[in-house]
């Protein structure tokens, strides 16, 4: 009695967990709604597989506890029921996967017209790259780092000199415009994560790994290190600013570009004589 | 109209004649260098309840990080890494996989099928030795200069091999590889022993249809530990050579701290792959013999014929193969190429329905039977919430792009800790319970154990539940101070809150081994056969049963192990070696 009473509280006790509870994700800042809504309708399925399966057992405990003189009955197979059953969670299985198989569809295939910005990661901070006015990232390679090029733009690309650095400050993006963001690593796993964004994606030494979005909302988000990369991981902190094109194009323009950063007389120290940005 | 147990009544004849293994002769073979599968088996499980109780007192000091941090100055990031690293990897492979291998597979194994001890005794005795020396290396990584490896319990290179990463360039990864490998090598001599005996050394009568769901599910998950543990061996030696000798199988150029490294032209991705390659299977390895030990609890204390037994056989053994193609699943965002999630997500949700098979005919057999709510029972119920709660938050983490958000967020700790952690070790639990009259001739006390039940399953869920929308927030795992922008201040509260069920948990598995070694001495005494089990295990002349287990002479089997309200049958089940002739009507 008691068993059985349990098992219906931890049911209610679930259900009204996840109903009145204050914890939910963060509001969306990005077009990934349909990713929202597809864990909304695995928790509809789930949580109905769930009820159904636990309050069944519990009246099961509740209806055939022992009593004196009591017999089980004999059912070791029921064909019938065991082939609904089985076509009942099928269906259920494809409801969720159909759905989410389809957005996947839709995360993976950046559209053209996305602008490209690059992250770059090491222990354990945040960098940044944008195209410049060629719109074209330079290539860029572990082996050409140093001092003065902690990216590692190869100089020898023409597409390289116009591009921004932004080397440990804050990311900015420009609102509602879908950007395809390259993810680099200089040393070892990370994974860049905003979670208003709800996309992630791990930094592979080595190799350049994506994903694309669009904000939709205006605002600073924290980005934070999602694959573990040693002591400093949840100390790998950074914000990310959407800000409208206006703003950003602004911000853009008072950023050094890798030519300006390789001058041998960095330009920010240039002196009355030197050139000006 | 089947008959689920036909030819009942004609054993064929001994193929083998019936040769006793040889019997110890000194107080050393007997007691310390045992070749007795029984012996081995509490070998094997108290070594591994031992580890696992520093595995328990580590998760009370993450815990204890987690809820209050900045309060206990001693756990440093350093140490809060080390700490998680090695919970994990004790708990998952020193723990679980040698508890249900190594403990129940030694136990169980020759007793349910009849034989006389596990094919190669010997071999048998150096799993254990070795076993028990890699626990020790592991174990001493704890004192060396450095600590243990804090390289989480993946063990992804590069870092795991760098400096800024505790014990990466010093002693603590180089130990944890070392002691994988021992790991693998004691378990490969245990393993295959356990799958000839249960391929070659079944008595007569003992057809595989007719074995005991347990031996099905340890069966099947040797099997596929033998498959899967080399791909893990291969990548420990593998990142040994990347650490010691200077060769670039993971490692591709890299600078570390402005530094250029020599390593050059290798993949960190390839390590991902081989270690889930391992790693899925692995959560299977737990998962089955669960299953299987599971079902017979359920079937023994429901006083009914496990409902659907032929479409169990076939989920353990469909799931088993299917969980060799579903490893990716834990690599949708490691940047391996996109189109892989199409394939992944797909094998990863198909396991859901031999799953849920599986969980169905447990219900099922609950339904109409004489359900005795037995500590065994109990901690079936158990296992079935949270095994149901854990697996269905797995549908939103193998549904690739649902795990985008998840994934390495606490909803993933959340997770595999209900499915693999709670649900598994309920299950122990309960085994223990239900087996150890048979194999120490006590009954372990009641009230401790009703304690034990209610404070660790309510415990674990109120510990786990929550957990998920955490999670949901957005906190990421491995983090130790969770603190952020987008994370609200209710969420320290509720964490504080899991900290403490954490240590009302952990309390209640001090008791249990309290009760454990008061019972071993003071518990009352069982009857023979103490749950009028079918099975054969507890059919021995002996009990606890003595070297040889049967005595003179070999049982024989004329039935399935699942001979429970038989109809028209005098008593309430028939043994497997009752000779009787009505065994089981024709099934509707």
């Amino acid at each position: 009695m008691v068993v059985a009473a349990v098992l219906v509280l931890v049911v209610l006790g679930s259900i009204g967990f996840h109903l009145f509870s204050p914890w939910w994700w963060t509001p969306i800042a990005s077009n990934w709604g349909y990713i929202d809504t597809t864990l909304v309708i695995t928790f509809w399925i789930t949580g109905f597989v769930f009820a159904a399966v636990v309050l069944f057992m519990a009246w099961c405990v509740w209806r055939y506890r022992h009593r004196p003189g009591r017999r089980a009955d004999w059912t070791p197979e029921n064909r019938r029921l065991e082939l609904w059953l089985t076509g009942a969670t099928a269906l259920g299985v494809a409801a969720m996967l159909a759905p989410g198989l389809w957005v996947w569809a839709s995360f993976v295939t950046v559209p053209e017209e996305a602008d490209e910005v690059e992250v770059v990661a090491q222990q354990w901070f945040w960098s940044y790259r944008y195209p410049g006015e060629d719109g074209r990232l330079g290539r860029a390679d572990a082996t050409w780092i140093s001092a003065d090029n902690p990216l590692g733009v190869s100089p020898h690309d023409r597409f390289g000199a116009d591009d921004v650095i932004v080397d440990g400050g804050d990311m900015h993006l420009p609102l509602d415009r879908p950007v395809k963001v390259l993810l680099r690593s200089i040393d070892v796993l990370h994974n860049f994560y905003v979670p208003e964004f709800r996309a992630k994606m791990d930094m592979v030494p080595g190799s350049v790994t994506y994903f694309w979005l669009t904000p939709t909302r205006e605002g600073e988000f924290e980005v934070l290190c999602a694959e573990l990369c040693g002591t400093g991981h949840g100390f790998m902190r950074g914000y990310v600013l959407v800000e409208t094109e206006t703003q950003f194009n602004a911000w853009l323009g008072e950023q050094l570009t890798f030519a300006q950063t390789q001058q041998d007389a960095p330009v920010r120290f240039a002196g009355p004589t030197g050139g000006t940005p | 109209m089947v008959n689920i147990d036909e030819g009942a009544h004609a054993p064929p004849p001994a193929e083998v004649e019936d040769l006793p293994p040889p019997h110890a002769t000194g107080w050393w073979s007997r007691w310390v260098f045992s070749q007795d599968a029984k012996y081995i088996a509490i070998q094997y499980a108290g070594t591994a309840l031992a580890i696992g109780f520093v595995a328990l007192v580590l998760s009370w000091l993450i815990r204890m990080q987690l809820g209050f941090p900045g309060v206990f100055d001693f756990i440093s990031a350093e140490a809060y890494y080390q700490f998680i690293t090695m919970h994990g990897m004790i708990m998952v492979v020193y723990l679980l996989t040698a508890v249900f291998l190594g403990g129940f597979g030694n136990y169980l194994i020759p007793l349910m099928v009849g034989a006389r001890d596990m094919v190669f005794p010997f071999v048998n005795m150096l799993s254990f030795w070795v076993y028990l020396l890699a626990v020790l290396v592991l174990a001493a990584s704890f004192f060396v200069p450095g600590g243990p490896t804090g390289a989480g319990w993946t063990l992804y290179p590069p870092q795991a091999i760098l400096s800024g990463t505790p014990g990466g360039t010093s002693w603590g990864i180089l130990l944890m590889l070392v002691s994988l490998i021992l790991f693998i090598i004691g378990f490969t001599m245990g393993g295959l022993n356990y799958a000839v005996t249960v391929l070659q050394a079944r008595t007569r009568g003992m057809t595989l249809m007719r074995m005991p769901l347990t031996v099905w599910g340890i069966f099947t998950a040797t099997v596929m530990a033998l498959l899967a543990f080399p791909a893990l061996f291969v990548a420990c030696v593998m990142m040994l050579f990347d650490r010691l000798l200077g060769t670039s199988f993971f490692m591709p150029t890299l600078v570390e701290m402005g530094e250029q490294l020599s390593y050059g032209g290798g993949s960190p991705i390839v390590f991902q792959h081989l270690f889930w390659f391992f790693g899925h299977p692995e959560v299977y390895i737990v998962a089955l013999p669960a299953f299987g030990i599971v079902s017979d609890l359920i079937a023994v204390h429901a006083r009914k014929a496990i409902f659907g037994y032929r479409m169990m056989v076939w989920a353990i053994v469909i799931i088993g193969a299917l969980s060799f193609i579903v490893w990716a699943h834990h690599m949708y965002v490691s940047g391996m190429h996109p189109w892989f999630g199409f394939f992944f997500a797909t094998t990863t949700l198909i396991i859901a329905v031999p799953t849920a098979i599986k969980v169905y005919n447990w219900v099922l057999t609950l339904w109409r039977g004489d359900i005795h709510l037995s500590l065994p029972m109990l901690f079936a119920l158990g296992f079935v919430v949270t095994f149901v709660n854990g697996g269905l938050t797995g549908l939103f983490l193998g549904n690739v792009v649902v795990d985008v958000p998840l994934s390495d967020t606490m909803f993933v700790v959340a997770h595999f800790h209900m499915v693999m952690g709670v649900a598994p070790i309920l299950v122990i639990y309960g085994a223990i319970y239900h087996w150890f009259p048979l194999a120490s001739g006590r009954m372990l006390n009641e009230t401790m154990g009703r304690i034990h039940f209610w404070v660790t399953f309510l415990g674990a869920y109120l510990i786990f539940f929550p957990m998920h929308y955490v999670g949901l927030t957005g906190v990421p795992r491995r983090y130790p101070d969770i603190s952020a922008s987008f994370v609200p201040d209710s969420v320290m509260t509720l964490n504080a809150f899991i900290s403490a069920m954490a240590l009302i948990v952990g309390a209640a598995q001090v008791l249990f081994l309290f009760n454990l070694f008061w019972s071993a001495l003071r518990g009352e005494r069982a009857q023979p056969n103490p749950w009028r089990a079918a099975s054969l295990e507890w059919q021995t002349p002996d009990m606890p049963p003595h070297h040889g287990n049967w005595g003179a002479a070999l049982p024989v089997v004329h039935r399935w192990a699942y001979d429970y309200g038989v109809p028209g049958a005098g008593a309430d089940y028939l043994a497997q070696t009752d000779p009787s002739r009505r065994h089981g009507e024709d099934i509707a």
